[in-house]
């Protein structure tokens, strides 16, 4: 079987990324980038499938600026086979990500694609269920685990309430949350391996997808700065402030 | 101007970030319906049908809709949009799978998350885990939402009457089955709804630990939430989990117990009213978001607390 993976470049997750001074947005020049946590999370996960002999191949795909190619090399650092990338300039949203995602998975036909369930960037937790509704296909979103048989795939999702286990006809897809795997470091002799593996560069127009714009940013903001607070000298001081100052306690 | 709300429940009873999703839905203006899908609620719908602010509830109740899988439910909605300005769902697990569905099926954007209405198409949302605001403007002339439910405050739920009305539609798109859950049975107060939380983190060391924390949520009608160290680590459920990829909560009082601040665990607490930080570190970054900070061995200071509230 076939499995694709998407994966993008993102902010580090370490980075306090801020508002530029005249708010028209986040200052990401000079910040440390990197492949989106839930992205390696769905890399490891298929590259997992394949050594237990589910998947066959691995191919990675990621959208946007020359840059993401980096990123597609760490996937194949990591144990994907070849890589596409869709070279598209500036920040396209959700929706035109999965157009796009869409045509690379009718060129491919993959039997299971895997996406991360968020990028910690736009926080916007939709691309794999907009794919899943252009494909037409299942979806198995947050998953912490997923067990192939057949034709089919039992995902355990993290739902609010706990845990729910739901089956899927593939092929369908999966979105990645943080207790499906625990990723590898890739290793030394893997990057230069992976130079040389496959990377096809696309434009949307292979797709036949004209990149739209629903949705504008206006302005970008820092939250509301908390007031700075105090440090309590022991236990029953703590007690007394948050029954007579901040009266949260009776 | 019309919304079309959807219900958050669990075909018992209807869950309280309804409420802050209706909420947001007043401030976009208009007139709002509710839909509840599922199998076997027609009690919930009926529940529903007292929100003053709900014109009138449709209820789609078949057993295609019980477990209210994506595939399904999504199919319903984005049917029932056609009729509808703006859908609008809570931020919850439910809505985040179902409601980006129903956008592409719509063909238009969701907006996420959504912590402001501004107008009628200016709405503002948290971005970089909470560590910028974006103010975002859509020209979609039908408008996917999803609401953080801490944001808004939950409307009024007695006192009206609204017309229950039956949705016949019935997708089955034959692509999803349900197959098990495992749900926590807790006599807690909910994470996200409870006026109290104490989360633990790595510095709890254990599983059993978090018993240290228990017996104060007794005392205090606290939820018990974690960072993701200590979810990772196995001592507490994954639904424990605070902050940017886990639970959004804003308590009257939240304690950290053992956490040490980062960005991605700060996004899902700090809009709380009171911090609470307890931590021997005293240069840990959850200081700087505390109200009230108390540098000590979490050993030693909760079975203190315990004794004294
Ligand atoms: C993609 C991504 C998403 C993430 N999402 C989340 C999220 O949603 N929520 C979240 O919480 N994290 C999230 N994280 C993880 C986050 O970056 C931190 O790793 C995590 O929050 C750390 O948890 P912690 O504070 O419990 O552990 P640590 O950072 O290890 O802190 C433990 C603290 O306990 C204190 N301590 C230890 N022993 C004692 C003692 N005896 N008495 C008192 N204090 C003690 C220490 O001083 C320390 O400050 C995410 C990370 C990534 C990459």
């Amino acid at each position: 079987m076939k499995a694709l993976v998407a994966v993008k470049r993102v902010v580090d997750y370490n980075v306090k990324v801020r508002a530029k001074a005249d708010g028209s947005d986040v200052e990401l020049n000079n910040v440390k980038m990197a492949i989106n946590p839930f992205c390696e999370i769905a890399v490891e996960e298929a590259v997992r499938l394949k050594e237990a002999g589910t998947v066959e191949e691995i191919v990675v795909v990621s959208i946007g600026e020359k840059a993401c190619q980096e990123q597609i090399r760490t996937a194949l650092a990591l144990g994907a086979d070849r890589g596409i990338h869709v070279e598209v300039d500036g920040k396209p949203e959700p929706l035109e990500v999965a157009k796009l995602l869409k045509g690379v998975v009718d060129k491919e036909q993959p039997n299971l694609v895997i996406l991360g369930k968020q990028s910690i960037d736009g926080d916007n937790n939709q691309t794999g269920q907009m794919l899943a509704a252009l494909t037409n296909m299942a979806q198995g979103t947050f998953a912490s685990e997923i067990k192939i048989d057949g034709d089919k795939m039992n995902v355990t999702r993290e739902i609010d309430g706990g845990m729910q286990t739901i089956s899927l006809s593939l092929p369908a897809i999966v979105t990645t949350d943080l207790r499906l795997n625990e990723p590898r470091y890739a290793s030394l002799p893997n990057i230069m391996k992976a130079k040389k593996k496959p990377l096809d560069v696309v434009t949307p127009a292979d797709f036949g997808v004209e990149i739209q714009t629903h949705v504008t940013q206006l302005s970008v903001a820092p939250p509301p700065e908390r007031a700075a607070g105090i440090k309590v000298e022991d236990v029953a001081q703590l007690v007394d402030k948050l029954k007579n100052e901040a009266k949260v306690i009776s | 101007m019309n919304t079309l709300v959807i219900a958050e429940h669990d075909n018992a009873e209807l869950k309280p970030a309804t409420l802050n999703a209706l909420a947001a839905a007043e401030k976009l203006g208009g007139s709002i319906e509710l839909l509840v899908v599922g199998g076997g609620c027609g009690a919930v719908a009926e529940t529903a049908a007292a929100i003053p602010s709900v014109s009138k509830v449709h209820c789609a109740d078949k057993p295609s809709y019980e477990h209210q899988l994506a595939e399904n439910v999504s199919l319903l909605i984005a049917e029932l949009a056609a009729s509808f300005d703006n859908v609008v769902a809570p931020a919850t697990t439910f809505g985040k799978n179902v409601m980006p569905r129903v956008a592409a099926l719509l063909d238009v954007a969701q907006i996420s998350d959504i912590i402001s209405v501004e107008s009628a198409d200016t709405f503002t949302r948290p971005i970089y885990a909470g560590n910028v605001i974006a103010t975002v403007q859509s020209s979609d002339a039908k408008k996917v939402i999803t609401v953080r439910t801490t944001a808004f405050d939950a409307v009024a739920d007695t006192g009206g009457s609204a017309e229950v009305v039956a949705v016949d539609a019935d997708h089955d798109a034959g692509l999803s089955s349900f197959v098990s859950e495992e749900v926590a049975e807790s006599d807690r107060p909910e994470l996200t709804a409870a006026s109290v939380v104490i989360s633990g983190g790595r510095g709890m060391q254990n599983g059993e630990n978090f018993a240290l924390l228990e017996g104060i949520a007794d005392k205090l009608g606290a939820a018990i939430g974690a960072s993701r160290a200590a979810v990772d680590a196995g001592f507490v459920p994954n639904d424990y989990q605070v902050g940017q990829t886990g639970k959004i909560v804003a308590p009257d009082l939240y304690i950290a117990v053992g956490i040490s601040g980062a960005i991605q665990h700060l996004a899902g607490m700090k809009d709380s009213k009171v911090i609470v930080a307890i931590n021997k570190d005293e240069d840990a970054p959850i200081f700087q978001v505390a109200d009230y900070g108390l540098v000590a061995d979490l050993f030693q200071a909760l079975p203190e607390l315990e004794a004294s509230l």
